[in-house]
């Protein structure tokens, strides 16, 4: 327990001491919201869908846990470009809780950005149905964090350099996140697009934090429960076992 | 003498795809001996030692270190060794301090002893006075000096040193060479290393071994080699053994591991 405890520590500590990194973060979401909830605010009102800032924060809040869960990856591959990578590798503790303790130090990171955007939405007009809820929407935020940390830890062990880590994003994250229903309503998308969505965990989880925080779900929320737990799983496993064979 | 050997490497090999990094290298090191492993960039050294020190997996052959079988056991073996890397492993954006603090953990270091063990250390290196500084303001020396430290923090019986004094300053290497010494000769600590400045070698280690090729072409103390090779010092001995045309650079981890993965795709 006390080695993932300090690799978890090591994490928030260097998080801290990177103020570029809390601010860069933070940047992204800031502009989507402000783009995409002013830009498209009107049009989707006068579609009669109601408050799209109301509609767009979930997935704002997501999104932020997303990108940042998977900005961990390459963490890994810097330590390996800077050795520290070395150091843990011949460190008689299992890969498992070497593994474990980073990405869960990843993702108290960017369940706390997720955070931020939160209160920064508040700040903007946001108001959640009910306070308590809205920890139901935390729970699943936590659940995408560990499962996507998780996930860019196994990529990190293989993949070598930022170029390929960036193509990753680029081809699988971007499209998982544009294709899921975080920024606008899959009910009226053709069929094609409604499939991916369907089988697109992000999806589950921005359902389940709009069920939470602005009482519209798609899915329901037992749905996005089994959905979500089934990928947090599945991601640790992967993690897990490409994390067994990484070499420095 | 072959109770008493801490490193036994009996047949070792190791191929990446066709090419052949270390071929076929049997040899002991016993408690107390300073060993220092020579060859030309490229001989195998630094693949050798990453066998050791369970980085990498040996395609033939036989491990034991502190009578660990290397690759059957490897939480085990890495309790007995501490290493100092060619290139620095901290982590810049702690301080040198949380990095041994954070070593000590990983290392089961008794909490109770964790700072007391950190502060002789990090005097003995003299860096006590900067251990809240982050390690990214450090000198190369320093980041060398704090690895040392680091190293011995869970007392190994075996310490592994790669190229330990690259790129130090003479008063460091004076040092280092003493601290080290002691080590062997007080506290029983086997010792291996790897240097390409000679003199070191010869002044340090109770025996060396030249590998070139992959191949372990000698082994023997510094005077031993100098009489089968009829010459007057390490340095000229070394020459005689090895040649004198020049290497291309050691493949690097990354180079290898891409070596690796071609040759995985391939098969």
């Amino acid at each position: 327990m006390r080695v993932i405890f300090i690799l978890w520590l090591r994490q928030i500590k260097r998080y801290v001491r990177s103020r570029s990194r809390v601010v860069g973060a933070i940047a992204q979401p800031l502009l989507f919201l402000l783009a995409l909830g002013y830009g498209l605010g009107a049009v989707f009102k006068a579609a009669g869908r109601g408050d799209y800032l109301q509609f767009l924060v979930p997935g704002i809040m997501a999104q932020t846990v997303l990108f940042s869960s998977m900005f961990y990856g390459a963490m890994i591959i810097y330590d390996r470009q800077f050795g520290f990578l070395k150091e843990t590798m011949v460190a008689p503790v299992s890969r498992l809780k070497i593994m474990l303790g980073g990405a869960l130090g990843g993702a108290t990171t960017s369940v706390f950005q997720g955070a931020l955007v939160f209160f920064i939405a508040l700040a903007l007009g946001f108001h959640p149905l009910h306070w308590v809820m809205t920890l139901v929407a935390l729970a699943f935020m936590i659940l995408l964090a560990i499962a996507i940390t998780s996930f860019s830890s196994g990529l990190g062990s293989f993949v070598q350099d930022m170029q390929g880590f960036q193509a990753i994003n680029q081809f699988l994250v971007f499209p998982l996140y544009f294709l899921s229903g975080a920024l606008y309503p899959l009910d009226h998308v053709p069929t094609w697009l409604r499939i991916i969505a369907e089988v697109n965990p992000i999806s589950y989880t921005v359902d389940a934090m709009r069920w939470s925080m602005i009482g519209t779900s798609k899915f329901g929320l037992s749905k996005d429960l089994i959905a979500m737990a089934i990928t947090t799983i599945v991601l640790i496993t992967f993690g897990a076992i490409r994390f067994r064979h990484i070499e420095a | 003498m072959a109770d008493n050997a801490m490193i036994k490497v009996m047949h070792l090999t190791k191929r990446f795809g066709h090419f052949t990094a270390v071929d076929d290298i049997s040899f002991n090191v016993s408690r107390g001996e300073l060993f220092a492993l020579l060859g030309p960039n490229g001989a195998g050294k630094s693949t050798t030692i990453k066998m050791l020190t369970t980085l990498l997996k040996p395609s033939s052959g036989k491990l034991e270190l502190n009578g660990h079988n290397v690759v059957a056991n490897p939480d085990l073996t890495r309790r007995s060794f501490g290493i100092v890397f060619q290139d620095p492993s901290l982590d810049n954006d702690l301080t040198a301090y949380e990095n041994m603090e954070l070593h000590a953990v990983m290392y089961g270091v008794p909490h109770s002893e964790t700072a007391p063990r950190i502060e002789e250390l990090m005097r003995l290196v003299e860096l006590w006075d900067r251990r809240q500084s982050l390690v990214r303001t450090y000198s190369g020396g320093m980041k060398r000096r704090l690895e040392i430290a680091r190293g011995l923090l869970h007392h190994p019986k075996v310490l592994f040193l790669d190229e330990p004094t690259l790129g130090l300053d003479a008063q460091t290497r004076t040092l280092l060479w003493d601290y080290v010494g002691n080590l062997a000769k007080e506290k029983e600590m086997t010792i291996l290393f790897t240097t390409h400045y000679l003199e070191e070698a010869e002044a340090n280690a109770t025996r060396i071994g030249i590998i070139d090729h992959g191949k372990l072409l000698v082994i023997g103390t510094a005077q031993e080699l100098r009489q089968e090779t009829n010459t007057n010092s390490l340095e000229e001995a070394y020459l005689a053994m090895t040649g004198r045309e020049l290497r291309d650079e050691e493949v690097d981890s990354h180079e290898a591991w891409r070596q690796r993965q071609r040759s995985r795709n391939m098969r």
